[in-house]
């Protein structure tokens, strides 16, 4: 009997290979962003944008076609600190991960922040999109690094609407 | 915007590697691969399970605690011959899937039999276990089965 | 027990590679379809649930995404199994039976075509003894196949017949995606895969959705001209490693089929979720059907296997045989796991 003492765990390796494709609404979402513009698409029932778009009204559950221009500002409905390491996230801890009401859309998405201390980080804070440079773009919400505050004043809790 | 909408494909990898408790029953298996020995263990019945398991498969009763020597060798009771192995493969070359019922065992472990060609494989050939020259305490500590008989 | 009919069964069309519709797309599709043609008011619709796998497409929460499909506001009441859509019936079903809602909305998606299927369908196997090998789903139904021809004296030829004989019913089926006549001899001087399997004893690789609308009693007969009732559902599962079954059996099948109160002599048609062409022929004699009834009209598995979809699509095909006039009484069946280890039974009749 070997004196390595029983075997308690085995590891278990996965490694699964994937090609995704991108198709309909999400396709013109990466091919406009490609190009340093996001674009999300109103719902023809109740007049909500979201960005980025699936193709349907979430509320409604009805195909949305209608494209609309989104800016790259925006406002945080509500944020986290994470304090706690993640193997793929090269990031400094503490980092806050942040929801983002974009100018123009009804549905906040989530982001990075940076360039802001974390006990700064408020809801109703004006946030902006840093870009990587023009010649590094691709069809990927990557060409957004992160946001960062904007330095505009904040937006009260009460104009926040539904989202908060 | 664009006139048709354009499709994009991205690779896309997911991979993670989890580290599993195995417990007393797969534990002592595998600790007896780590050492070139298989066991299994016996139902209430007396069924010897190979690879032993906590409960009956049939009745969901606890299996008994003790554990039972098995092979080296045994019967391929069913078999597949790969003539062009996929990359996760474990065999580079052509090799065949077996399900392989050792001496002393009522059930069938399921492993590679590296015979060379498929007319060497039929039901109810005799095998036996190759052993990994380093072994790890894992299913792959039996690297293949092979033909008892030589070619 | 209360009545419960399918009203409405909406699918896509099935393709290898769907890359021009979303998951969301596909689901919206046959959702609004299925809803429309049911008769019942979508608010009506009491519970919704799906049936679909991450790891089809790699994509973590997939069905969470598939629900933007579904207009979930105000909240609505919705599961999610990750599991052949078949199974999002059977909840659905119990659902009804006891007594939480009146009409309930089933689908399934999925597009493997976007990962590697065979190697997905490893990490299905036990991780300790059976999926650090990376033997494939081919593989696995091999190990049956040739089990089940050497127990019965069976051949290939026979084998190759099944996979004739549904790609050439499929012809009729503007849903289903291998279509057209082959000629045995020819299929069986193709090389195996994993013998004694050849690509035509496989199923196709599918992409797609499917809905189903349920409803109970009156909200049913109300609801539209042609109700196809549901009269047993079941479903069962064996154990696990393959070296513990008899692999060329079914008996979780017939048991299924038994506890549904299926009686043989009295189906007219079959559609079986027999991905692999010998599992077919181990159903048929597992749920001891006659030489006369007509298996998979529709072309089946062999000719169309959207994963997570397909036993849904068996039960859809299965009404739509009895809603044209094409027979009286209908068997379904869906699978799940290596081998057939878990099967579901449903056997339909008209009004």
């Amino acid at each position: 009997m070997s004196d390595r003492g029983p075997v308690k765990s085995i590891v278990t390796p996965t490694h699964l290979e994937y090609e995704y494709t991108a198709t309909g609404a999400q396709a013109e979402f990466l091919h406009q962003i490609g190009q340093g513009r996001l674009k999300g698409q109103r719902c023809g029932e109740c007049g909500k944008v979201t960005c980025p778009p699936s193709g349907a009204c979430a509320r409604c559950g009805v195909p949305t076609s209608e494209w609309v221009d989104v800016s790259d500002r925006g406002t945080i409905t509500t944020f986290c600190i994470v304090r706690v390491p993640s193997e793929n996230i090269e990031l400094k801890l503490p980092y806050c991960a942040a929801n983002i009401l974009l100018d123009g859309a009804d549905v906040p998405f989530i982001a990075l922040l940076q360039e802001c201390e974390t006990s700064e980080v408020r809801i109703g804070m004006r946030v902006q999109a840093v870009w990587r440079p023009r010649e590094q773009w691709q069809p990927s919400f990557e060409n957004i690094r992160w946001f960062k505050p904007s330095g505009e004043p904040d937006v009260p809790v009460e104009q926040l609407g539904d989202w908060v | 915007m664009s006139a048709s909408p354009p499709a994009f494909s991205a690779r896309h990898v997911v991979a993670y590697a989890y580290r599993r408790s195995v417990g007393p029953v797969l534990g002592r298996f595998f600790t007896e691969l780590r050492d070139r020995r298989i066991v299994g263990n016996r139902t209430a019945a007396g069924r010897v399970l190979c690879p032993p398991m906590e409960h009956d498969p049939e009745t969901g009763v606890a299996t008994a605690p003790d554990f039972v020597p098995l092979g080296p060798g045994g019967v391929v009771t069913t078999w597949s011959w790969v003539s062009a192995p996929r990359a996760k493969h474990p065999c580079a070359h052509p090799f065949a899937w077996a399900l392989i019922r050792l001496d002393g065992a009522d059930t069938a472990i399921l492993h590679v039999l590296d015979a060379g060609s498929e007319s060497r494989v039929r039901s109810g050939m005799r095998v036996r276990p190759r052993w990994r020259a380093e072994t790890r305490g894992e299913i792959q500590d039996i690297e293949c089965f092979e033909p008892e008989e030589r070619a | 027990m209360r009545d419960v009919a399918v009203l409405a069964f909406a699918q896509t069309p099935f393709k290898r590679r769907e890359n021009t519709r979303s998951e969301v797309d596909m689901v919206m599709s046959v959702v609004r379809e299925a809803v429309a043609a049911s008769g019942i008011p979508r608010r009506e619709i009491g519970f919704t649930c799906s049936g679909s796998s991450d790891y089809i497409a790699g994509q973590p929460f997939a069905f969470v995404g598939a629900v933007d499909a579904l207009g979930a506001w105000p909240p609505i009441s919705e599961s999610h199994v990750e599991m052949d859509a078949a199974w999002a019936l059977y909840e659905a079903w119990i659902k009804i039976q006891t007594g939480v809602c009146d009409a309930a909305l089933c689908f399934g998606f999925g597009r493997a075509s976007m990962g590697t299927l065979p190697e997905t369908l490893t990490l299905q196997l036990e991780p300790y003894t059976l999926a650090p090998l990376g033997i494939d789903a081919i593989g696995m139904a091999a190990l049956q196949a040739r089990a089940w021809l050497e127990k019965t004296g069976r051949s290939e030829r026979d084998l190759a017949e099944v996979a004739v004989r549904s790609r050439r019913d499929a012809k009729q089926n503007p849903f289903a995606q291998l279509r057209g006549d082959f000629e045995v001899a020819k299929l069986l001087a193709e090389p195996t895969l994993a013998s004694p399997l050849r690509k035509h004893d496989c199923p196709p690789i599918s992409d797609g959705a499917a809905a189903i609308v349920i409803a109970a009693d009156d909200v049913a007969r109300r609801a539209g001209p042609r109700p196809v009732w549901i009269r047993g559902i079941d479903h069962r599962i064996e154990p696990h490693h393959p070296g513990m079954r008899d692999l060329t059996l079914c008996p979780s099948a017939a048991l299924a089929a038994r506890k549904a109160g299926v009686d043989p002599a009295r189906i007219d048609v079959a559609e079986l979720h027999a991905p692999f062409t010998h599992q077919e022929l181990i159903l048929r004699e597992a749920l001891a059907l006659p030489p006369r009834v007509q298996i998979n009209p529709s072309g089946g598995p062999l000719a169309a296997n959207p994963m997570m979809v397909a036993g849904l699509v068996r039960i859809g095909e299965a009404a739509e045989q009895i809603r044209a006039g094409r027979a009286r009484r209908a068997l379904a069946h869906a699978t799940q796991g290596h081998c057939l280890q878990q099967n579901l039974v449903c056997w339909l009749e008209g009004e």
